[in-house]
C-alpha cells in the first residue's frame, strides 16, 4: 500500500481489449560532442553499437525480433536507410525488414510508436526500434549548378561537349551547399526562434542559464552515482573504449553569464551554454507485446500506453510542442498533472523549456491558444528532467527520444512511481508526448 | 553608494507619481524605469500618431520635464501603437496656413524642436515600429540611436515629395549625413518606404529587434514590451558609453564612399546628375523635387544655418503651391477610395471563378490568390491556361527574388490557385469575374453557362472595358448579382478599379464587389452604367484627338512629348499601344456609334487599317512604335508613314501650336470627364479626379480633371474650347456643367 498509487486517478492504464505493449530494454551509446572519439565513424556505425548493446544487455537471439526501426534527421546518402545497414552490420538475421523513419528530434520517438502500431495491429510481436545521430560528418553538397553540370557531363556524348561543359564552370559553381540549419517553411533558425520565444515569454537569460546549470549539475550527480544504467561501453575502432557521455560540464553562473548571444545579436539571451550541443550518439530499444515478452522470459520494464503528436505554427510556435502534447495526452490517457511522478522533457534550449513552462502556466495561453478554460498546470521542478536532459546529456537529433523514454523507466523504477510522462517539440513545429506506465515490480 | 542609490529609488517613484499625477495629456506620456524615461506615444483620436499641434505641445512638454528631471539618464521614445510609430506630420494642419509665412513659421517650429532633440544631452532612443514617414522619420533621425523592429509593418521614409512638399522639419539637413548624398536624394526625391533590414544597411538606424510570436500575450503588444525592454537595456549602454553613437567600422565601400564625397567637384556632378534626372521624369512639372535638391545642395555647400533657412522657406512656398494642393487632394481622394461606402457585404467571398486565363484574367488572380482567397483560374484551352498560370507563378517568384516574401510563401500561396478547364466546382464560387474576349456574343453565352453551375449567392462580374454592363446583364436571370469589374492592365500594377453598377444592381453586389476590390488592394471608384462607363469614356475622344493630330502630320514621337510634357506620364502614341490599338480600334467604333459625331475626329480607319497589317500595339511588337524584346529604345513604327499619308489631314495653323495641340487633347478629355458628371455617371468629382489620373494616368500634378479645371479656371477652359469648336465642330462644345462653372468663377469642384 503506497500512499502515492491510492491518489492516482486510475489504478492502471491498462484497457480491457487492447494489447498491453512494454518496453523490455532500453540502451544507447554514450552521447558525446561531435567532433570528438566518434569522429571518424559513420552513422550506422554508431547505431550498430546500441544494437549490439541491446542485443549483448538481453541476449536476445539475432532471429528473435519481427521488424528493426530507425529514426534519424540528417541522413548519410550512402546509408539512407541506415536502419537496415545497421541491422545487417549489428548482426542481426538477414530476414528481418528494417525502415528508417524521420521526424526531427521526435524522430525515435517516430520509430518507437511504428512500432507500438505495428504490435498493436498484430503484425508484429517483438521490434526494436531506436534512433541514432552522427553530426561529426554531414553531407555537404556540391552547389545546384556544380551538380546540374555534373549530371549533364555524365550524358555528354563527345570530348567537345564535355569540354565545353567542364568550360562553363565558373567560381560560384564551387560554393557548397550545407544541410539546412534553417526551418525550410520561414527561413529562420532554430536557435533564433527558440530567443524569440523565450523573449515572448518573458524568459531572461539568467532564469535560462540557471536552468542549463541544473541540467548541468543534475546530470553529473546521475552519472557520478551511476544511475545512467542505459549507457552501454562502446569500444570505437583505433580509439578507446568509450563508456561515458562527455558533454556534462557543470559550470558557475558567472561562467555562463560571460557569453554572448548566439543567434539574437547582441541583444538576445540563448547562449551556447544554455543550448544542446552538437552530438553523435545512437539509442536503441526492444519493444513487445507482453505475452511475448513474458514468453520469452523477460521482466519488462513499463508499459508504453497513451501518446500523441502535435504540431502549430513553425514560425512563432516552433517549439511548443510539449505545451500542447501534455495536455492532450493527459486527457486520452484520463490521467491529470498530479497523476504523474515522472517527467522527462526533452531540453532543446533552456529558453524553450522556460518558455513551454510559463505557456503552460498562463490561463490567457491556455484559453487563447490551447482552447481550454485555463491552463494546462506545469510540472513540479522535484519529478522534472532528475538526471539532466538534452542540454547536459546531449542531444543527437534522431536518438533522444529513445533516452527519454528509457529514462521514464528507470527512474520509475528507482523512484517507485507509477506514471511517467515523455514530452518533445521538433523541427516543423511539431510535437510528441507519450505516457509511460512502471511494470509492476 | 547606498544613499545615492535610495536616493535614485526615491526620485524614481516620485517622477513616475508626478508623471501619471499630471494626468491632462492625452497624446504623450512618460514613465520612469530605472533612470531611463519612456516617452509614449499615443493619439487616442486616430489609428496613427501625426505630429500635430497637440502631439507637438504635449512632446516639448514631456521632454522638458525628462530634460529637468535628475533622476533620468537617457530616454525611450515609443509609441504604444502597433503598427505605426509617427506616420508624419499633421497634413491638415500645414493646410489650414493661410499664407506660405505661415507654414514656414510651422518647419522652423519642427526644426528647433528636433534641434534641440538632437542637442539632448540625455541620449533619446527612438524605438520604431510600424510606420516612421515624413515628420515621423525626421524626428527618429534627430535622436541619438534608433532601432527597429523587422516586422512588415515598420517602413521609413519621407513620403513629402509625394505631396508636393519637402522634409521640412530638417530632414533635408540631416539624411545626407546619415545616409550619404545618393541615399537621401533617393529616399526624398522618390519617397519610396524602405523596410527596417534596408535602412539598418543604409544607416538610417543603428539596431534590429524581431517581432515576436504570442507569448503570455498578445505578438503585438508583446512585440512592443519587447521593442521597449530592448530600447531600455540600449539607452543604459550608451550612458554607460558601452554602446558606441558612432559606427567606427563601415564596409570599405561606405568609406571609400564618404571619402569621395569629400571632393566638391564630385558632390557638384552629383547635383547635376539627380536635377538632370528630375528634370527627364517631371519635365520641370513638380516643384518639389528640384527645391529638395536645393535645400540639400545649399546645407552641404553653405552649412546648416543657409540650409535650414532654405528648407523652411521653401517648405512654405511649396505648400502654397497648385501641385502641393493637387497632390495632397489626390491623396485625400485615394483614402476616401479604400473605402467602402456600401457597407460589409452579408458574405464574404472565399472563393473567386475568373473566366479566362489571358493578361487580365491571370492578372487578376494574381492580386487575389495572395490574399487568402481560394482562386479559380479557368480557361478554354490548355495553352491559354498554361500561360495565365505560369503569369500567376512569375509574379509571385519576382516577388520572391526581390525578398518580399520567401519561396514557402510562394508556394504556400500558389496552393490557393486552383486552374482548370471545365465549370467543376463552380458551385462554390462566391463571384465569377469574367475576362474573355470583348465580344457581346461571347458574353452572353459566358453568363448563361455560369449561371447553369454556380449557387444562387454567386456575383457575376464582368470585366469589360466598354460593353455596357446592363446589355451584358440582358443574357442573366439574375440581373441583381451582376455587376461591372473594370481592371486596368497590367493588374497587378495599376492601382484602379473601376467598379459598374447598372440600376438592377443590388446594393450588396456592389459592396461585395468593392470589398474584394479592397481586398485586392485597388482604389476604388463606382460608377454608373453606360457606354465606356467614365475611365473609357473620357479616354476616347482623346485617343481620337490624337488620332487626328497624328493624321495632321505630328510624328508620335512629337505626340508624346506633347502629352508628356503636359504632365501625362505615358505619351498618348505609346498608350494607345500598350492599351492596344485593336482595342482602341474597338472602342472608338463602339463609343462613336453610342455618342455620334462628338467623338469623332481621327479616322477610326487609320486604326483599323493598322490592325489589318497586324500592329496591335506592344503585344503584337508593333504599333506606333516597333517593339523589340530586350531594347529599351523604341523606334517609330515606319509602316504607319504610309497609313497616315493615306489619311493625311490639312492642319489650320490657328488651333495647332504645341500648347494648342495639348488643350485640344486635354480639354475633350476634360469636358467628357465633366460632361459624366453631369449625366451622373459619377458620384462626385473626387472619384472623377482618382479614376483619371489612377486608372488614365491623367497628370497627376493637376490632381484631376476636376481639380483641373477649378485651378485653371472653367472659363478659360471655355474660352480655349470655343476656339477649337471653331474649327472643328461638336467635339468641343463645353458641356452645361462646365459652362455653369464658366459663368460663375464662384463654382468649384473642390470645396
Amino acid at each position: 500500500w503506497n500512499l502515492n498509487v491510492q491518489t492516482k486517478s486510475k489504478k492502471t492504464l491498462a484497457r480491457p481489449g487492447v494489447k498491453n505493449i512494454v518496453l523490455v530494454e532500453g540502451v544507447r551509446t554514450p552521447f558525446l560532442l561531435s567532433g570528438t572519439t566518434y569522429a571518424d565513424l559513420m552513422p550506422h556505425d554508431l547505431a550498430r553499437a546500441a544494437l549490439q548493446g541491446l542485443l549483448h544487455r538481453t541476449g536476445l537471439p539475432k532471429d528473435a525480433v519481427d521488424y528493426i526501426i530507425y529514426g534519424t534527421v540528417i541522413q548519410e546518402v550512402k546509408t539512407s536507410n541506415v536502419a537496415r545497414e545497421a541491422a545487417l552490420g549489428a548482426g542481426f538475421s538477414d530476414k528481418i525488414p528494417a525502415h528508417t523513419v524521420t521526424m526531427a528530434c521526435i524522430s525515435s520517438n517516430q520509430a518507437m510508436t511504428s512500432a507500438v502500431g505495428l504490435i498493436a495491429a498484430g503484425q508484429c510481436d517483438a521490434v526494436v526500434a531506436g534512433g541514432v545521430e552522427f553530426m561529426s560528418d554531414v553531407p555537404i553538397r556540391h552547389s545546384r549548378k556544380m551538380r546540374k553540370t555534373m549530371l549533364s557531363l555524365n550524358k555528354a556524348k563527345t570530348l567537345g561537349q564535355r569540354l565545353s561543359l567542364i568550360g562553363s564552370i565558373r567560381l560560384a559553381h564551387l560554393s557548397p551547399e550545407l544541410p539546412a540549419v534553417a526551418e525550410f517553411s520561414t527561413a529562420e533558425t532554430m536557435g533564433h526562434s527558440a530567443d524569440r520565444l523565450a523573449a515572448a515569454f518573458g524568459v531572461s537569460r539568467v532564469e535560462q542559464d540557471e536552468f542549463a546549470l541544473r541540467s548541468h549539475t543534475l546530470a553529473k550527480k546521475a552519472q557520478d552515482a551511476g544511475l545512467l544504467q542505459d549507457v552501454i561501453s562502446f569500444k570505437v575502432p583505433g580509439r578507446d573504449i568509450v563508456s561515458k557521455d562527455n558533454g556534462i560540464r557543470p559550470s558557475s553562473m558567472e561562467q555562463m553569464g560571460k557569453l554572448k548571444a548566439a543567434f539574437v545579436k547582441p541583444h538576445g539571451t540563448v547562449t551556447a551554454a544554455n543550448s544542446s550541443f552538437l552530438t553523435d550518439g545512437a539509442s536503441a530499444v526492444l519493444v513487445m507485446s507482453e505475452e511475448k515478452a513474458l514468453a520469452m522470459g523477460y521482466k519488462p520494464k513499463a508499459y508504453l500506453r497513451d501518446f500523441v503528436y502535435v504540431s502549430q505554427d513553425p514560425k512563432d510556435q516552433l517549439l511548443l510542442g510539449p505545451t500542447y502534447g501534455t495536455p492532450k495526452v493527459l486527457e486520452r490517457a484520463g490521467l491529470s498533472m498530479s497523476d504523474i511522478d515522472v517527467f522527462e522533457f526533452h531540453e532543446a534550449f533552456a529558453g524553450q523549456i522556460m518558455a513551454n513552462l510559463k505557456a503552460m502556466d498562463s490561463d490567457w495561453f491556455g484559453q487563447t491558444y490551447l482552447g481550454r478554460k485555463s491552463k494546462v498546470g506545469t510540472p513540479p521542478m522535484e519529478k522534472f528532467n532528475l538526471w539532466g536532459g538534452s542540454l547536459s546529456l546531449g542531444h543527437p537529433f534522431g536518438a533522444t527520444g529513445c533516452r527519454l523514454v528509457t529514462t521514464v523507466a528507470h527512474r520509475l523504477q528507482k523512484e517507485g512511481g507509477q506514471y511517467g510522462l515523455v514530452a518533445a517539440c521538433a523541427a516543423g513545429g511539431q510535437g510528441h508526448a507519450m505516457v509511460i506506465e512502471a511494470y509492476p515490480q | 553608494m547606498a544613499g545615492v542609490r535610495a536616493l535614485g529609488v526615491l526620485s524614481k517613484f516620485t517622477s513616475r507619481r508626478y508623471a501619471s499625477l499630471s494626468g491632462t495629456r492625452t497624446h504623450v506620456n512618460y514613465e520612469v524605469k530605472g533612470d531611463v524615461a519612456v516617452v509614449r506615444i499615443n493619439d487616442p483620436t486616430s489609428k496613427v500618431n501625426t505630429l500635430s499641434v497637440q502631439m507637438q505641445t504635449e512632446m516639448a512638454e514631456v521632454m522638458n520635464e525628462v530634460w529637468a528631471n535628475n533622476a533620468v539618464q537617457s530616454a525611450v521614445l515609443i509609441s504604444s501603437k502597433p503598427g505605426c510609430f509617427i506616420a508624419g506630420a499633421d497634413i491638415n494642419m500645414i493646410q489650414a496656413c493661410n499664407n506660405a509665412e505661415e507654414v514656414t513659421k510651422l518647419s522652423q517650429e519642427g526644426q528647433k524642436m528636433f534641434e534641440k532633440i538632437e542637442k539632448s544631452p540625455k541620449p533619446i532612443v527612438a524605438a520604431i515600429n510600424g510606420s516612421c514617414l515624413g515628420g515621423g522619420l525626421e524626428f527618429a533621425i534627430a535622436c541619438q540611436y534608433r532601432i527597429a523592429t523587422k516586422s512588415k509593418k515598420t517602413v521609413l521614409g519621407t513620403p513629402e515629395v509625394m505631396l508636393g512638399l519637402l522634409p521640412g522639419a530638417g530632414g533635408t539637413q540631416r539624411l545626407p549625413k546619415m545616409v550619404g548624398l545618393p541615399s537621401a536624394f533617393d529616399m526624398m526625391l522618390t519617397g519610396r518606404n524602405i523596410r527596417a533590414d534596408k535602412a539598418k544597411k543604409m544607416g538610417l538606424v543603428d539596431q534590429l529587434v524581431d517581432p515576436l510570436g504570442p507569448g503570455l500575450k498578445s505578438p503585438e503588444e508583446r512585440t512592443i514590451d519587447y521593442l521597449e525592454e530592448v530600447a531600455i537595456e540600449y539607452a543604459k549602454g550608451i550612458v554607460n558609453k558601452k554602446i558606441p553613437l558612432r559606427k567606427e567600422k563601415g564596409t570599405m565601400q561606405s568609406k571609400l564612399c564618404y571619402y569621395i564625397m569629400s571632393f566638391e567637384l564630385v558632390r557638384n556632378q552629383i547635383y547635376k546628375t539627380v536635377h538632370g534626372k528630375v528634370m527627364k521624369q517631371s519635365k520641370g512639372l513638380y516643384p518639389a523635387p528640384l527645391k529638395i535638391i536645393e535645400c540639400v545642395k545649399t546645407g552641404v555647400e553653405q552649412g546648416p544655418t543657409a540650409g535650414y533657412l532654405a528648407e523652411s522657406q521653401n517648405f512654405g512656398q511649396l505648400a502654397k503651391t497648385p501641385e502641393s494642393a493637387a497632390l495632397i487632394g489626390l491623396y485625400h481622394g485615394q483614402v476616401a477610395c479604400k473605402k467602402n461606402r456600401f457597407g460589409t457585404p452579408q458574405r464574404e467571398v472565399k472563393t473567386l471563378a475568373i473566366l479566362g486565363a489571358g493578361l487580365m484574367g491571370a492578372g487578376i488572380a494574381q492580386v487575389t490568390v495572395d490574399k487568402g482567397v481560394h482562386t479559380v483560374l479557368k480557361d478554354t484551352t490548355l495553352t491559354g491556361l498554361s500561360r495565365g498560370e505560369q503569369q500567376v507563378y512569375k509574379g509571385l517568384n519576382d516577388k520572391t527574388k526581390k525578398k518580399n516574401i520567401t519561396s514557402f510563401q510562394r508556394d504556400s500561396i500558389l496552393s490557393n490557385l486552383t486552374g482548370q478547364l471545365d465549370y467543376s466546382g463552380f458551385e462554390n464560387a462566391d463571384m465569377v469575374i469574367e475576362a474573355v474576349f470583348e465580344d457581346i456574343n461571347i458574353k452572353h453565352a459566358v453568363i448563361k453557362e455560369v449561371e447553369a453551375v454556380v449557387s444562387p449567392h454567386c456575383i457575376f462580374a464582368s470585366n469589360t472595358s466598354a460593353l455596357p454592363i446592363k446589355d451584358i446583364a440582358a443574357a442573366s436571370k439574375r440581373p441583381d448579382k451582376v455587376i461591372g469589374m473594370h481592371y486596368f492592365s497590367p493588374v497587378d500594377k495599376m492601382q484602379l478599379l473601376e467598379i459598374i453598377t447598372t440600376e438592377q444592381t443590388s446594393k450588396d453586389t456592389t459592396a461585395s464587389a468593392v470589398a474584394v476590390g479592397l481586398k485586392q488592394g485597388k482604389v476604388i471608384i463606382v460608377v454608373g452604367d453606360g457606354p465606356g462607363f467614365y475611365t473609357t469614356r473620357c479616354l476616347a475622344p482623346m485617343l481620337a484627338e490624337a488620332v487626328r493630330v497624328l493624321q495632321e502630320g505630328t510624328d508620335p514621337k512629337k505626340l508624346d512629348a506633347l502629352t508628356t510634357g503636359f504632365g501625362f506620364p505615358v505619351g498618348a502614341a505609346t498608350l494607345a499601344d500598350e492599351v492596344g490599338i485593336d482595342v482602341a480600334a474597338h472602342v472608338a467604333e463602339d463609343l462613336g456609334k453610342a455618342f455620334g459625331s462628338r467623338f469623332g475626329g481621327g479616322n477610326v480607319e487609320v486604326l483599323k487599317t493598322m490592325v489589318d497589317l497586324g500592329f496591335k500595339g506592344r503585344k503584337s511588337g508593333k504599333g506606333c512604335y516597333v517593339y523589340q524584346p530586350g531594347l529599351k529604345v523604341k523606334e517609330v513604327n515606319p509602316e504607319i508613314g504610309e497609313i497616315l499619308e493615306k489619311y493625311k489631314m490639312t492642319p489650320n495653323p490657328a488651333v495647332s501650336s504645341d500648347s494648342d495641340v495639348q488643350y485640344r487633347l486635354v480639354s475633350r478629355f476634360v469636358n467628357e470627364a465633366v460632361l459624366c458628371l453631369q449625366e451622373g455617371i459619377l458620384n462626385g468629382p473626387l472619384e472623377g479626379d482618382i479614376g483619371a489620373v489612377f486608372g488614365l494616368g491623367f497628370p497627376p500634378c493637376l490632381g484631376g480633371p476636376f481639380r483641373f479645371v477649378d485651378t485653371l479656371g472653367a472659363d478659360k477652359l471655355v474660352e480655349k474650347m470655343r476656339r477649337f469648336e471653331a474649327v472643328y465642330g461638336n467635339q468641343f462644345t463645353p458641356c452645361q456643367l462646365l459652362l455653369d462653372h464658366a459663368k460663375d468663377s464662384s463654382k468649384k469642384f473642390h470645396k
